[in-house]
């Protein structure tokens, strides 16, 4: 990646449209942000390049963080620094920050009424395999060799099978992985 | 007032836990919201969790209910702030430097290591949610079905979430 510093050569978005285009994702993206941020600003408006967007959800799966929040302060740091990443952020959040507002309040009047479980009952079952298959996915894009498949397994099992706290299983495994996957040779360290 | 800070602490803390995913803070979500500080059963967190894969932008809005369940719309909004406002920070400053860190070679081995780690972090969220989920053979069906559907087709998670609403509404009432 030879990325120049960010204040030469890159195109500046006015601040007002970046917060539109993210809230426009934040309202319209069921089902994952991902591929609609994709749409919207590299085929749509064509904000950023193709390896720029998979260099930033790279860095974004990397780090704590949801992918959709992580994308909104990347791409707005890129496009209009400080603020634009804090719009972008907040246009991302704030149409289902609101829905989920509403549905709150519902829920807590109307959760308990026969036709409600049953249909929550049906959403909780869907949703446990959304996730095993964003699991699967991912295990099948980044996972590398045998070690991998152990070091998924230790940190499955620690925290479900064992409860261990979150926060030690990811420092200790995390740990261990980073330095099974060390840098190749030691050349001029 | 001392909700509003347990709130910010609790979902500060978490905050930093969600490497590869809101999921992977789910464990320490269910501890501290349920069993510690019962701000809600078990049944409504798997329940908000669920209702929130179908709303659009972050899969984790279904915090703001809960904030706003223990200190109304201020709760909502702190909530919010502390679980997206540290990652957000953090987010910031990595993105600034990263192209700066491409020359060091553990750049890599962070990012290769961390990759089966949130994964598994993954897979044991999904084991507590199941928990509350999977409570018989027909939410057993419905999640197999749901995998099948997403594993072969590609149609848009959101709208299979939706059809297990409507299978359950049919056959689960």
């Amino acid at each position: 990646m030879n990325e120049a510093a960010p204040s030469d050569g890159v195109k500046k978005v006015p601040l007002l449209q970046i917060f539109l285009a993210f809230l426009t994702i934040g309202a319209t993206s069921f089902g994952g942000a991902v591929p609609y941020l994709r749409n919207a600003l590299v085929e749509r408006r064509g904000w950023l390049a193709d390896p720029e967007f998979v260099e930033f959800l790279s860095i974004s799966q990397s780090l704590p963080g949801l992918n959709a929040t992580n994308m909104s302060i990347l791409v707005g740091q890129r496009l209009g620094g400080v603020p634009g990443a804090i719009l972008a952020i907040l246009g991302m959040c704030l149409p289902g920050g609101i829905l989920m507002f509403i549905t709150g309040i519902l829920y807590k009047e109307h959760g308990g009424r026969a036709l409600t479980t049953a249909a929550l009952k049906g959403v909780a079952a869907a949703a446990v395999a959304l996730v095993l298959y964003t699991a699967f996915q991912l295990g099948r894009k980044s996972l590398n060799g045998r070690a991998d498949l152990v070091f998924v397994a230790i940190t499955a099992v620690a925290v479900a099978v064992f409860h261990q706290s979150v926060l030690v299983t990811l420092v200790a495994v995390g740990a261990a992985a980073i330095l099974w996957h060390h840098p190749p040779a030691e050349k001029g360290r | 007032m001392s909700d509003i800070w347990t709130l910010i602490r609790v979902f500060g803390y978490l905050s930093l836990l969600t490497v590869g995913g809101g999921m992977a803070a789910f464990p320490e979500l269910q501890s501290l919201s349920v069993d510690t500080y019962h701000w809600l059963s078990f049944t409504q967190l798997v329940h908000l969790y669920s209702v929130g894969q179908l709303s659009p932008g972050p899969n984790m809005m279904m915090i703001i209910p809960i904030g706003d369940w223990v200190a109304g719309p201020v709760g909502a909004i702190v909530v919010a702030l502390a679980f997206f406002g540290p990652t957000a920070i953090l987010t910031y400053v990595v993105g600034i430097w990263w192209g700066k860190l491409a020359a060091w070679p553990w750049r890599s081995s962070i990012q290769k290591g961390l990759a089966p780690v949130s994964i598994g972090l993954l897979l044991a969220g999904c084991a507590s949610i199941a928990k509350g989920a999977i409570i018989g053979w027909e939410t057993a069906l419905i999640a197999i079905t749901v995998l099948c559907v997403l594993m072969v087709s590609k149609v848009n998670p959101a709208v299979v979430v939706l059809a297990g609403a409507a299978v359950g509404m049919i056959f689960l009432n």
